[in-house]
């Protein structure tokens, strides 16, 4: 049976969609990633639809849902690479889509979660560590 | 087409895209259309076991367009109105296939009786 | 017993054929700044052939393949011309004297039997009728296919999508906004941010006169397209009688960036790329 590849980069886990994902390898899906998020406690998750001729409420609903667990185990959701026909498509269809970020390229998509990334302690402290002359 | 599991899905979607590009539709428009049987054949799996689809091209003048009817055997829907509100649903969807579809057709109608069955016509030009 | 009409058109088909082109030159409809007169010739005597073709065959019975052939030449004649500049009167006339030299032949040879001559003339009536009715459907169909021809150009022409910076597309719309058009227009913008990777599109409106509600929606609709694929699109230039207008047809823009002028659109994309423009020291 097929599974859909998840990549991993620094604290964020890069997922292509390429195939139509039909009922269980989209929950597949869902599991698979929350096990991954859980185990390198990532930060972000990328998921790639610019290979996704058509998004339906279905396809909607697993993203939207992908988001939320995320955001529960804290991670950041960003959707990239939708194509035009879709978005209109989508409009119309009304898909709310709440809670999911987009961005139109994987690098504004990377670089989007990068800035919603926590400063972190050791960062803060270079700051202060210029020197006075 | 027949639709039985929902491998058939997959098949049913690529056949209606072939017809659409043969007559040139937009892209726009394909989508639009490709999404909408989407949404009404999820629908036929899941609250019917599957069904028959008719997938036809139909003329107005110089513009074509294809019309799908999708016909089961269900349990049929008592409140059409009801279905046809965006968030209702039966199931645990988000209540958007019926009216979604709708939206984004060009023409819809739908005849439902409770205990025999349902049948769904949309077309796109 | 009389020959049939065919039969003398056949004998005679010199003589109508001259009479035709004499005709066409009294009724000054033979252009010869369009078509050469040789060329005119030819193309009138295989249109005559061919209608005999026909009339022969006709009486015999199996003219339907005779029939198709004279058709096909009559529209292909009828096409060359409009596109050549006839005007639909020059052909209309072309047919006409046509019919005038057969019936003046028809005259001239049954004019011993009144009541014949009269029959046959009325069926040759008819028929070079009908053609020319056919020749003035032709001519007219394919005014409209360069009619919607130019429609189709002129669309692609008046919504140019410029790139104002990077990542910053200006799409200034001129003229009335239609269902249609304003699909055109979303669809462009989309692919186009798609294509430079912009993340920021300004629509400016300022040349558009009126705005109606179903392009209002439009209008939002393309903003939500736009912010799905995970850029942003400002409106830019609304005049203050549209946005009166906006307001009583209770349409709500309060999701949608607005500004009054492309420059203070500029602005705000400046800003939220954190992009800065600075007067540089003038130079000593």
């Amino acid at each position: 049976m097929e599974k859909i590849p998840i990549l991993k980069m620094g604290p964020f886990l890069l997922v292509t969609i390429q195939v139509d994902l039909y009922d269980r390898l989209a929950l597949n899906l869902e599991s698979d990633l929350i096990q991954m998020v859980n185990k390198i406690s990532a930060k972000g998750v990328l998921i790639d639809i610019s290979a996704v001729n058509i998004v339906d409420s279905f396809m909607g609903r697993i993203l939207g849902n992908i988001a939320n667990m995320s955001r529960i185990l804290d991670a950041q959701t960003v959707v990239v690479g939708m194509q035009p026909a879709v978005a209109i498509t989508l409009v119309e269809l009304g898909l709310p889509l709440h809670g999911v970020r987009t961005a139109l390229n994987v690098e504004k998509g990377m670089a989007l979660l990068q800035s919603m990334l926590p400063v972190t302690s050791t960062e803060e402290n270079t700051e202060d560590d210029s020197i006075a002359v | 087409m027949a639709i039985a599991k929902e491998q058939d899905v997959v098949p049913f979607r690529n056949r209606v895209r072939e017809v659409a590009v043969k007559i040139k539709m937009g892209l726009v428009n394909q989508t639009k259309l490709i999404t909408a049987a989407s949404e009404l054949v999820r629908n036929m799996l899941r609250y019917a076991n599957g069904g028959k689809i008719l997938i036809e091209v139909v003329s107005k003048g110089r513009s074509n367009g294809i019309r799908l009817t999708f016909m089961d055997n269900g349990p049929g829907i008592a409140d059409i109105n009801l279905a046809m509100k965006d968030g209702y649903s039966t199931g645990k969807s988000l209540g958007l296939g019926l009216p979604g579809a709708r939206r984004l057709a060009d023409e819809f109608t739908m005849q439902s009786e409770v205990g025999k069955g349902t049948s769904v016509t949309i077309i796109k030009w | 017993m009389p020959a049939a009409p065919s039969t003398i058109f056949q004998k005679k088909k010199k003589q109508v054929l001259e009479s035709w082109i004499n005709g066409q030159l009294t009724n000054d409809i033979l252009r010869e700044d369009l078509i050469s007169n040789e060329e005119s010739r030819a193309q009138s005597e295989e249109l005559l052939d061919a209608l005999l073709q026909k009339m022969t065959a006709e009486s015999s019975g199996n003219g339907q393949a005779d029939a198709d052939h004279l058709m096909e030449l009559l529209e292909e004649i009828s096409v060359t011309r409009a596109r050549k500049g006839y005007s639909p009167k020059e052909t209309g006339l072309y047919m006409f004297s046509l019919k005038e030299a057969l019936l003046t032949t028809l005259n001239e040879e049954i004019r011993n039997d009144p009541a014949l001559l009269y029959e046959e003339s009325l069926k040759v009536n008819r028929l070079m009728d009908n053609l020319a009715v056919l020749t003035f459907e032709t001519f007219i169909k394919s005014r409209e296919e360069v009619i919607l021809r130019q429609t189709d150009e002129m669309a692609e022409i008046s919504t140019p999508v410029i790139r104002v910076w990077d990542g910053i597309l200006a799409l200034p719309i001129i003229g009335t906004l239609d269902s249609s058009r304003t699909q055109v227009v979303m669809e462009n913008l989309l692919s186009q941010i798609v294509e430079t990777g912009s993340s920021i599109a300004i629509l400016d409106i300022s040349g558009v006169p009126a705005v109606d509600s179903l392009v209002a929606q439009h209008l939002i609709k393309t903003v939500s397209a736009t912010r799905l694929m995970g850029a942003e699109c400002i409106i830019s230039g609304i005049r203050p009688e549209i946005a009166q207008t906006v307001v009583h047809l209770g349409i709500d823009l309060s999701g949608i960036i607005t500004k009054a002028s492309l420059a203070s659109a500029l602005n705000y994309a400046f800003n939220a790329l954190r992009l800065e423009v600075r007067r540089t020291k003038p130079a000593l």
